[in-house]
């Protein structure tokens, strides 16, 4: 079969449609970076940087990889006491997320691995509802 | 051909009309302050009973205060005399708003950090928590080491709320928010007469952009004032 113009027209309108409907859909897509900004740059800077020694970067930290298997349950339920990131010792509170569920704290963590030039393991979802074990478990996608 | 005419110059008259009307809009926001030589006033002005010369129109004026910093030090309204200073509150363990607002208020600090008239003034809204120490300590890990430029002061609870609604911030306990305290990040810059001069949200770098170009404004009017006394 061969088609007309109007249906060349009419399949790329199908083409766009199915395109558009499909970002609805895709709310997910960065969710990672928003979850960033609206739960950690106030604290950690919009570019990871932290601040000064008061709150730890995040940009370049030698914690993320020192301490990976720890971090999903420290999204979860926060983390209190001093701690040392790079060499320097920090004392804040870090408040927990417990709304979090495990596919957000694998999308904000993989935000954080992969962006202002860190390059860390990256996780799977699988791999943080298995670390969630500890502090309460997985909490659905 | 004539109406043709007619209509093209109706159009392009409407586009320029249009944009004389747009234009301004979009540009005078702005553009007073960076060439004002003064800045307004801020706060309700009261009619006060005058022995002598009868009622008079009053300009809002910081209360007296007594609070201590980080280095143990009583500071008072006295502690400014002669300076402006930029006031903020906050809390050591706060997980909102304060590194942010500190951090751009650090920006103004550092920019200002070489001229000794002007001065810096965070509130703790959690006396009970940010003890001396608490507040040396944060001070030191923001890296303010001059506690006389920056100072990080408390004072009883009542004596701290009272003072954020003098400065025009919102704060208050409020148990359904992390921390323990809502409050806004405004910070307000006060001149050497108790007068506040600029309210901004300290969490909005725009806006602390603004106080950092009204400073040298309100450094320019005192000096001002202070040639025409000596004169």
């Amino acid at each position: 079969m061969k088609l007309g113009p109007l249906q060349w027209v009419r399949a790329a309108a199908v083409l766009v449609a199915i395109l558009l409907l499909a970002g609805c859909f895709t709310k997910r897509k960065d969710e990672g970076a928003r979850l960033y900004a609206q739960r950690c740059a106030s604290c950690h800077g919009e570019q990871g940087e932290g601040l000064r020694r008061l709150i730890p970067p995040l940009a370049g930290s030698d914690y993320l990889a020192q301490h990976r298997s720890s971090l999903p349950c420290q999204l979860r339920k926060g983390l209190a006491g001093e701690i040392v990131v790079n060499g320097v010792k920090y004392n804040q509170l870090m408040p927990g997320n417990e709304s979090l569920t495990d596919s957000e704290i694998t999308n904000l963590l993989n935000f954080v691995q992969t962006s202002w030039g860190n390059k860390g393991e990256v996780w799977t979802i699988r791999e943080v509802a298995d670390e969630l074990q500890y502090c309460g478990g997985a909490r659905g996608l | 051909m004539i109406s043709s005419v007619f209509r093209r110059a109706v159009h392009v008259s409407l586009l320029a009309l249009t944009g004389t009307i747009l234009f301004p809009a979009c540009s005078s926001k702005n553009a007073p302050s960076e060439t004002a030589t003064h800045l307004p006033y801020y706060g309700d002005r009261a009619m006060q009973p005058e022995p002598i010369s009868g009622p008079a129109d009053t300009i809002f004026t910081v209360p007296s205060f007594t609070l201590t910093n980080q280095d143990r030090k009583t500071i008072t309204n006295d502690t400014f005399k002669g300076k402006i200073y930029v006031t903020d509150f906050f809390f050591a363990t706060c997980p909102s708003i304060c590194p942010k607002m500190q951090s751009e208020l650090l920006r103004v600090y550092e920019k200002f950090q070489g001229d000794p008239r002007v001065l810096f003034l965070s509130h703790t809204i959690d006396p009970a928590h940010d003890s001396i120490p608490v507040l040396r300590d944060y001070a030191e890990r923001l890296g303010i080491k001059d506690a006389s430029r920056w100072h990080f002061a408390t004072a009883p609870h009542d004596t701290i709320f009272s003072l954020a609604r003098a400065y025009m911030t919102g704060a208050m306990e409020d148990a359904t928010v992390k921390g323990g305290f809502a409050h806004s990040g405004t910070f307000a810059l006060v001149d050497p007469q108790r007068h506040i001069r600029g309210v901004y949200d300290g969490m909005e770098p725009s806006q602390v952009n603004k106080l950092m170009q009204d400073i040298p404004v309100l450094l320019k009017e005192i000096e001002a004032e202070k040639q025409t006394a000596a004169r």
